[in-house]
């Protein structure tokens, strides 16, 4: 059973804030999957190897050159509500 | 004659034979919408002056001379996770609302290269997680055969504005059964292909070891038409193998005669509504007619893959999501005043994603986080494995497997959505094929008593989707 300070703990990992609300319902709905996904102890994995990529396709490489995507820089800064500064978005301090 | 109840094939050899233009068919298209969207909730973006100058350009080139081939000047429904250049693309999400992406999608791209006309964005489920596209922003779609239901999801949209004639094909992403669940709710073909047959460069992430690029279609034969261009490798998806690309309508009218079929015993089992194992059993019977061999086979890890799923697709979906943060793209907070760097973090993604994605997201950072890691994320990774070998072992005994698409058909709006794990529950029969990256593809099997369609599920080996399409003619012929 997931307890609401680890579901706070949690929303601080994920940069997401929560209201008190959501974070009693999501203890009890996170604790509900947790708990079914608990059936994977179930089988025996000894020796198995994880798969992390169902293809087999394995360390696809390119030649390290710049190749011009179909946006401009200009359109991919235009995509921010914030401000442009020097073809950088300006955010808030990250330090006090 | 309503020009939108047409397939891709008949609209083809009609605009080649003059006897209606493109601009005919998407005012149609647009007539239909303009009569049903309200209620259904397919469409969450419909331009009908851009959709009808798009028809318009198309006629004009025909009449130049060019053909581009048999998706030239079609109609065709995007999902909104589709990047499209100059429109809006949203994902069906506040955080994303009013975002317009100043490029195409490389299958967008494809699609334009082959002459396609979009319609609109079709409704999703926020990011593309859910079941039904009831997680969406603006709010859920109703399925055609009964506005009480959903029309499955995330790719309900699509699914809804193919089956009621809105377009004539449109485009989904698959992860756990997003394309194929919604088929088999709405009555129409969805086709999920094997991962990296298509390229998903430019359509938003969810989870990247099991996301596909598919779509929707009136017939097996349009299913496949699409494929054709769709399919191939792609520099900018480097999961995109250099696998030959055939043409995927050469295994159309193949028929079915000596083809060994594997019907999987546990995706008949309990809680499997009888009325959709006996339609899906219905059609294996007029299949053996046609001379098709079938067997029974066993796949004993289904079981897991729900929960495998579960753990996996929220890890990979936590790590993707963090990119939207209210900076280089998406809404700035706007109910709370931030005072740094961090707390603008907190709050931009705090106000900008529904509850679905928040819980998911705290699902896959709890898993992934430390001490957690091997116990839930390694561990599903060898689960998965073991499902992928379950299928190679079937695969050495069979072409294909059937099986029906959803346990259930269409549930009614509001059943489920309080209950994350019952509504996760409704995967249980299309997350093994995402597994083990296989293809695997939604055909109408009939309706339910109630008045409902019920889909049957062609799971074929990898890089196989031709099998699919040989088989799924041979369903549609057996039921006419």
């Amino acid at each position: 059973m997931l307890t609401e300070e680890q579901v706070r703990h949690t929303a601080k990992l994920a940069r997401l804030n929560l209201t008190d609300e959501e974070v009693k319902k999501f203890a009890g709905q996170l604790s509900g999957v947790l708990e079914y996904v608990d059936i994977l102890k179930e089988v025996d994995t000894e020796g198995v190897e994880i798969t992390s990529q169902v293809t087999g396709l394995k360390n696809v490489m390119r030649k390290d050159d710049v190749v011009q995507s179909e946006a401009t820089r200009e359109e991919l800064l235009a995509c921010s509500e914030l401000e442009v500064d020097s073809n950088q978005v300006k955010v808030m301090n990250a330090i006090k | 004659m309503q020009l939108n109840k047409l397939k891709i094939s008949e609209v083809a050899k009609g605009l080649r034979a003059g006897d209606f233009s493109c601009e005919d068919v998407m005012k149609d298209c647009l007539a239909e919408i303009s009569l049903k969207n309200k209620d259904l909730n397919a469409y969450i973006f419909v331009d009908e002056k851009m959709a009808l100058n798009e028809a318009k350009e198309m006629d004009k080139r025909f009449k130049k001379g060019e053909d581009l081939g048999p998706l030239m000047g079609i109609p065709c429904g995007l999902k909104d996770n589709f990047n499209t250049n100059g429109v809006k693309t949203t994902c069906c999400s506040n955080m994303l609302k009013g975002f317009v992406p100043p490029y195409d999608a490389n299958v967008v791209k494809r699609l334009r290269d082959a002459g396609m006309v979009m319609v609109g964005k079709t409704n999703m489920d926020e990011f593309a997680c859910g079941g039904s596209t009831e997680h969406s922003c603006f709010g859920a779609t109703r399925n055609p055969y009964d506005l009480s239901r959903v029309a499955g999801g995330t790719s309900g949209g699509s699914a809804a504005a193919t089956a009621s004639d809105m377009c004539i094909y449109a485009m989904g992403s698959d992860t756990g059964g997003s394309i194929r669940q919604p088929a088999s709710f709405c009555g129409v073909v969805g086709l999920k292909v094997t991962y990296g047959r298509v390229s998903r460069s430019g359509i938003t992430a969810m989870a990247s070891s099991w996301d596909t690029v598919g779509h929707f279609a009136k017939s097996v034969e349009d299913a496949a038409i699409v494929l054709n261009v769709t399919a191939g490798k792609d520099l900018k998806d480097a999961t995109t193998p250099d696998v030959n690309v055939p043409d995927y309508t050469s295994f159309l009218g193949k028929g079915v005669k000596g083809l060994k079929i594997g019907i999987p015993k546990e995706y008949f089992g309990e809680g499997i509504d009888s009325e959709v194992a006996d339609k899906v059993m219905e059609v294996v019977e007029k299949l053996k007619k046609e001379g098709a061999k079938v067997m029974e086979v066993s796949l004993p890890m289904t079981k897991y893959a729900v929960a495998a799923y579960y753990v996996m697709m929220p890890a990979e979906l936590s790590a993707n999501l963090e990119r939207f943060d209210g900076i280089r793209y998406g809404k700035k907070p706007s109910k709370s005043a931030p005072q740094d760097l961090v707390e603008y973090y907190f709050a931009a993604r705090g106000e900008g994603f529904g509850s679905e994605i928040k819980r998911r997201i705290m699902i896959g950072t709890y898993v992934l986080s430390a001490g957690y890691y091997d116990a839930y994320y390694k561990k599903a990774q060898k689960v998965r494995t073991l499902i992928i070998k379950d299928f190679e072992k079937a695969f050495e005994e069979v072409d294909v497997l059937i099986a029906p698409v959803s346990p259930i058909p269409a549930f009614k709006v509001g059943e489920l959505v309080d209950n994350p794990l019952a509504m996760y529950m409704a995967d249980v029969l299309t997350i093994p094929a995402s597994a083990a990256g296989l293809p695997a593809m939604s055909v109408p099997a009939g309706m339910s008593s109630g008045g409902l369609p019920i889909g049957l599920q062609i799971i074929a080996p990898q890089f196989e989707e031709g099998r699919c399409f040989t088989v799924g003619e041979a369903v549609e012929k057996v039921q006419q």
